[in-house]
């Protein structure tokens, strides 16, 4: 069936435009969405034979714009806040994670140390735990035990990366929620980057190492640019991830520190759902993956098959 | 000398950030779970203050119908969603492997359905799905068949289906590149001896992907049991416990019903499930591993 290398026969090309159409149309079908009032999606007027309005947009980011809104009284969802909670917790579980899970990748692919074998399984281990699983204990600890630490190594620590947020505990904080990202991904992180790391030829180390580097020079100056392709991968894999969490976040959050995908789970539990708004507020979660998607599909594919490829 | 000792701890000081995190917010979680599903607690206590009562967690949630019902749910699901993924991914890359222009551009769209947020994958499928307004149920109408109450009778087809949809461009995308890196020599050879199209599929080009599709069925399997918010958007778990798989009903257990004991037994469960797949699959590889070196050696022998 698929022998036939150079002729490529109309039925092959019928078939990846159905492809490109079932993977694409859902999230064209929601663009397209969030540009019509509820009455024109309710009376089901397909296609394109609507007044396109920006109003749906205009209820979603009432908390933000800088000028009134005539067809809104109240403004019921405060999407500016949450877009704004959302960035800062992706950017810098993002950020953390990729220098913390590095330089452990380094270490477990370039020392034999005791205990390495350990940390390596250990790590893949935990890769499979779901977060519905970290659910109740995570709750449990950010709102009970991991206040009391504030002053000692743990609370110390979060201070010093995240700036103190004074007598509270780790929930309800952006920081409860980063910590909990952030020893998430790095299991995955950590996974990824160890087969980029390998494959930078272990001359370049010594000589450095010969010009009188110390090990953390070798590593920031000589091994971090080299691996730059994984480290956009696995960047782009770790903020995927904090920036559509739901469940965690949910449990963790409170009236400042929501986040997008928890504002539109709660929009959505209602009974009469406004599919018009729901789907403006959906279409700008959406957009930094799909920008992300479509101008760094390179590293992406790179990053997956590095990761299932190696094992 | 005290050099020799600062390269000795380098190991250690590169590992300390991320074994502290992970220490205390993954693997202390966890131990602390374990800890709490021998206790009566919910959450208005500390777990200090709440109950301790032995197995009864696990051995309730062992007599419990719905507990039963949730993880014949979750098992279902995960059987279907990976075994039709795989089919459907390796088929299609099967296909696809060919040298046509714009191959990139097709694999960045195949892509995007992964990247965006699950809630909204949940939220264009339910609007899809709808049953009055639904993109699906209109359509259907226009050509003057019945309609479908794809999220009642029929919703763990429909969350199924919305998974595939989701995710079949993983394996896709993970097979084309093991299909790409193939030696072209096996290829070549198997062409000039007069292999036919099937032959070379069956014969050669999928014994040499196995060890991928084997990490990429496992990879798949494992995130089979994570999913949570496609569902919750969509169905909610319903109707009745239909589609309640057991992230779903572990979080309902915790926020809902309030019982983090019962919640907490349950994860237990579920991670005993997990750990139960992982380790099967991993001797499964090993045993691979072993057999295709036998066969090495063998042929080498022969030689």
């Amino acid at each position: 069936m698929a022998a036939k290398q150079e002729r490529q026969n109309p039925s092959f090309y019928a078939l990846i435009a159905v492809l490109v159409f079932m993977s694409v149309g859902p999230v064209l079908l929601m663009f397209v969405n969030s540009f019509k009032l509820d009455v024109d999606i309710i009376s089901g007027s397909t296609g394109l034979l609507f007044l396109p309005t920006i109003q749906n947009y205009e209820t979603a980011l009432c908390d933000v714009l800088w000028y009134e809104i005539d067809h809104l009284d109240f403004c019921a969802i405060k999407f500016g806040g949450a877009f704004i909670n959302s960035l800062i917790i992706a950017l810098v579980s993002t950020v953390l994670t990729l220098i913390i899970g590095c330089m452990a990748a380094y270490a477990l692919v370039r020392f034999r140390f005791m205990g390495r074998d350990t940390v390596s399984l250990t790590t893949l281990m935990v890769r499979m735990v779901p977060p519905a699983v970290l659910l109740v204990p995570v709750f449990g600890l950010w709102n009970n035990e991991f206040c009391l630490d504030k002053d000692g190594l743990i609370g110390g620590f979060i201070r010093e990366t995240m700036g103190g947020r004074g007598d509270v505990c780790l929930a309800g904080t952006h920081s409860g929620i980063i910590l909990i990202y952030v020893a998430m991904n790095l299991p995955f992180v950590i996974w990824i980057l160890q087969s980029f790391i390998v494959q930078v030829p272990r001359s370049l180390e010594e000589a450095a190492r010969v010009d009188g580097a110390g090990p953390f020079q070798v590593f920031f100056k000589v091994v971090l640019p080299l691996i730059k392709p994984g480290l956009a991968a696995a960047a782009i894999f770790t903020f995927r991830i904090a920036w559509n969490e739901y469940l965690l976040a949910s449990a963790l959050s409170d009236r400042d520190t929501k986040t997008v995908p928890i504002l539109i789970v709660n929009n959505m539990s209602e009974f009469n759902v406004e599919w018009g708004v729901i789907m403006a507020t959906g279409m700008l979660l959406a957009i930094p993956p799909i920008i992300f998607t479509l101008f760094a599909s390179r590293q992406i594919i790179t990053g997956m098959t590095a990761g299932a490829v190696k094992g | 000398m005290r050099i020799a000792r600062a390269n000795r701890l380098t190991p250690y000081m590169f590992m300390a950030p991320a074994a502290i995190i992970m220490a205390i917010a993954l693997l202390y979680p966890l131990g602390y779970m374990v800890w709490g599903s021998f206790r009566a607690w919910n959450p208005s206590q500390s777990i200090g203050e709440a109950e301790f009562v032995g197995l009864r967690n696990y051995i309730f949630l062992w007599n419990d119908p719905n507990f039963h019902e949730s993880l014949i749910v979750t098992l279902k699901f995960a059987f279907f969603v990976v075994s039709l993924e795989m089919l459907i991914g390796v088929g299609l890359a099967l296909l696809l492997d060919r040298n046509i222009r714009g191959m990139s551009v097709l694999r960045t769209l195949f892509i995007l359905p992964m990247m965006i947020a699950p809630v909204v994958v949940g939220l264009m499928w339910r609007y899809m799905y709808h049953p009055t307004v639904g993109t699906f149920n209109t359509t259907l109408e226009s050509w003057g068949l019945p309609k479908v109450d794809w999220l009642g009778d029929h919703a763990l087809m429909s969350i199924i289906i919305a998974d595939i949809w989701q995710w079949t461009p993983f394996i896709f995308i993970l097979s084309l590149a093991a299909l790409q890196s193939l030696p072209r020599s096996a290829l070549e050879a198997a062409k000039i001896d007069g292999a036919t199209g099937w032959q070379q599929i069956i014969h050669i080009k999928l014994p040499l992907m196995m060890p991928v599709l084997i990490v990429t069925c496992l990879l798949r399997l494992i995130d089979a049991f994570k999913v949570l918010e496609v569902i919750l958007v969509m169905t909610a778990g319903g109707p009745g416990l239909s589609t309640e798989i057991l992230a779903l009903r572990i979080s309902r257990t915790a926020t809902e019903f309030r019982e983090l004991g019962v919640a907490a037994a349950m994860s237990n469960y579920l991670l005993i499930l997990l750990l139960f797949f992982t380790v099967a699959m991993f001797l499964f590889t090993k045993w691979q591993e072993a057999r295709a070196r036998r066969l090495a050696a063998a042929i080498q022998e022969d030689d």
